[in-house]
């Protein structure tokens, strides 16, 4: 049964793998337009020569691409799926939901690190940060506890493109967006317009933001060029509690809601094969 | 006795159809279906697009959910033991899917690790199944979007074969081939059935195929099953000399697309 289950949780790495191989060209297109947007926007705090703003655009930059990217590839592998047809075939193969859906998010989870490190790799070498006295094994923890509520919402998502292949797409990149827009990626919450910020709340994102920024020290009047005050983990003990829970609700919720709406689509007739 | 393999009774799938702005039309893709098919047996099913037979290969391999009615295949019911039944049917669409910029042979170990086999294993059994169709092993590690249908087709009935299914349903599998491949695979799935005994379901548009392959015929028409038996019954009973005159007597109709109820079905 384990031995089953952990061929299963191969079988998707491995077409992972495999298509990510396939489309090397596009992934490197992808990633280097993930720099350099990331780029683009930590050059604003280059250009102001104000370390404070530089670092809070690096830390949206990488998070957002970090987050994103998780989110992004876990709801279009779903879209990916019904695009080529195969996902009829996956439906009908005995394995899990949960292990299909997890094993998905673990791929993902993989190709969001390699494009997280390419953006931080070359947003080190376009600005002049120096991370000494950050806490990065806080902000490690803090990514790792966001991953799950995150993995959530790429699960709620993937629903949109069982429910239709084309709309569905559609549907993931405006929630994606709308995430951009109300988590304070690049800027403080406050400067929404007061009818969005209650949005803000229930953004893992936000959390996230909040918390790393602390860590690194953003805000903190005696963090440096050469020095960042970065706080303790103590100090980001709320983001934490909130992301937790976020993530113990989201997780499994993402799970039932996908399986109910792939029963919902195979009472309708919703999962014949398109394009 | 024995228990037939698929047991089919009052079987039903309608779909919804938007008709106008708010107004709803209910179509009924199968329509109060019952049949049998026993353990080793090939039983055919004949209809043009839109007749229903996607729809009921469909509900078989758990894809879509009937209204109402009974099915069980090998003792287990669906939808009830829906998890049951995936382990033990392979099926061929008439639309290849898979990941086209994939080769045959990532494909094909993809699916063997889903159904939880031994990579190793599986990739033996599958050559010697590719060789049994014909194909050149040359050609496992070549992209299927550089195949032609004919071989995209035999990936994929090895694809149903790997997992050596007591079950097989097959969804038009030599639609659009040219003919040596349609030769192939019948030969094949001759060979299969005879050698291992499998429990074939086919739908077809081709009398001679279903002639040949299978040893009763049921033709479908707008959903319903209007008749079943093996084809020297059919054409007895309609008075024809041809299963294709039988099947236009009986039914009523030509094997002709009609587009409206394709649109609603696979």
């Amino acid at each position: 049964m384990m031995e089953a289950t952990l061929r299963q949780t191969w079988a998707f790495l491995f077409r992972g793998w495999h298509l990510t191989r396939r489309y090397i060209g596009w992934v490197v297109v992808f990633n280097f337009y993930a720099f350099v947007t990331s780029a683009t926007v930590a050059m604003i705090g280059v250009a102001q020569k104000d370390t404070q703003l530089t670092l809070t655009l690096v830390i949206g930059a990488l998070l957002w691409n970090y987050l994103s990217r998780l989110y992004e590839e876990i709801s279009m592998s779903i879209a990916y799926e019904r695009w080529e047809g195969t996902l009829e075939y996956t439906f009908m193969a005995p394995v899990s939901r949960a292990v299909h859906l997890l094993s998905v998010s673990l791929y993902s989870l993989l190709n969001s690190i390699v494009t997280s490190v390419i953006v931080l790799v070359g947003l080190m070498l376009f600005t002049d940060l120096n991370l000494r006295g950050a806490n990065l094994l806080g902000v490690l923890l803090v990514l790792a506890v966001s991953t799950v509520a995150f993995v959530g919402l790429g699960l709620f998502a993937a629903v949109f493109p069982v429910m239709s292949a084309e709309r569905g797409a559609e549907a993931t990149h405006i929630f994606q967006g709308s995430l951009l827009l109300v988590s304070g990626v690049y800027y403080p919450i406050e400067v929404l317009p007061a009818w969005l910020q209650p949005l803000s709340k229930i953004s893992p994102a936000t959390y996230t933001l909040s918390a790393c920024r602390k860590l690194f020290g953003v805000g903190d009047s005696a963090s440096t060029a050469e020095h960042l005050a970065g706080a303790p983990l103590s100090a980001v003990t709320h983001e934490l509690l909130v992301l937790a829970l976020m993530g113990a609700i989201l997780l499994p919720l993402g799970l039932v809601v996908f399986v109910r709406i792939e029963a919902w689509a195979k009472k309708t007739g919703k999962l014949k094969r398109t394009g | 006795m024995q228990q037939p393999a698929i047991q089919v009774r009052n079987l039903r799938k309608s779909f919804s159809k938007r008709s106008g702005f708010r107004k709803k039309s209910e179509l009924w893709a199968v329509d109060d279906v019952s049949f049998s098919v026993g353990q080793g047996e090939t039983y055919g099913l004949l209809g043009p697009n839109g007749s229903g037979k996607s729809s009921l290969i469909r509900i078989l391999s758990t894809l879509l959910i009937a209204d109402s009615g009974y099915v069980e295949m090998l003792g287990l019911t669906l939808p009830e033991q829906a998890d049951e039944v995936r382990r033990i049917i392979g099926r061929v669409s008439v639309d290849a899917a898979f990941y086209k910029k994939l080769s045959a042979r990532e494909n094909l170990l993809y699916t063997a690790l889903l159904y939880g086999q031994n990579a190793r294993e599986a990739e033996r059994h599958v050559m010697q199944i590719l060789e049994q169709l014909g194909m050149e092993n040359t050609k496992f590690s070549t992209p299927l979007e550089e195949m032609s249908r004919g071989m995209q087709q035999k990936i994929s009935i090895a694809r149903a074969l790997m997992v050596n299914p007591p079950l097989l349903l097959l969804d038009e599998p030599t639609t659009g081939l040219d003919p040596k491949s349609r030769r192939d695979v019948q030969s094949f799935l001759e060979d299969l059935q005879s050698r291992e005994g499998t429990t074939i379901l086919l739908t077809t548009h081709d009398m001679a195929e279903a002639e040949r392959l299978c040893a009763r015929i049921g033709f479908l028409a707008h959903g319903k099953l209007v008749a079943e038996g093996t084809a020297t019954q059919l054409m007895q009973r309609a008075g024809t000399a041809t299963l294709d005159d039988a099947f236009i007597r009986l039914t009523g109709e030509e094997l002709v697309e009609d587009e409206e109820m394709a649109m609603v079905e696979d």
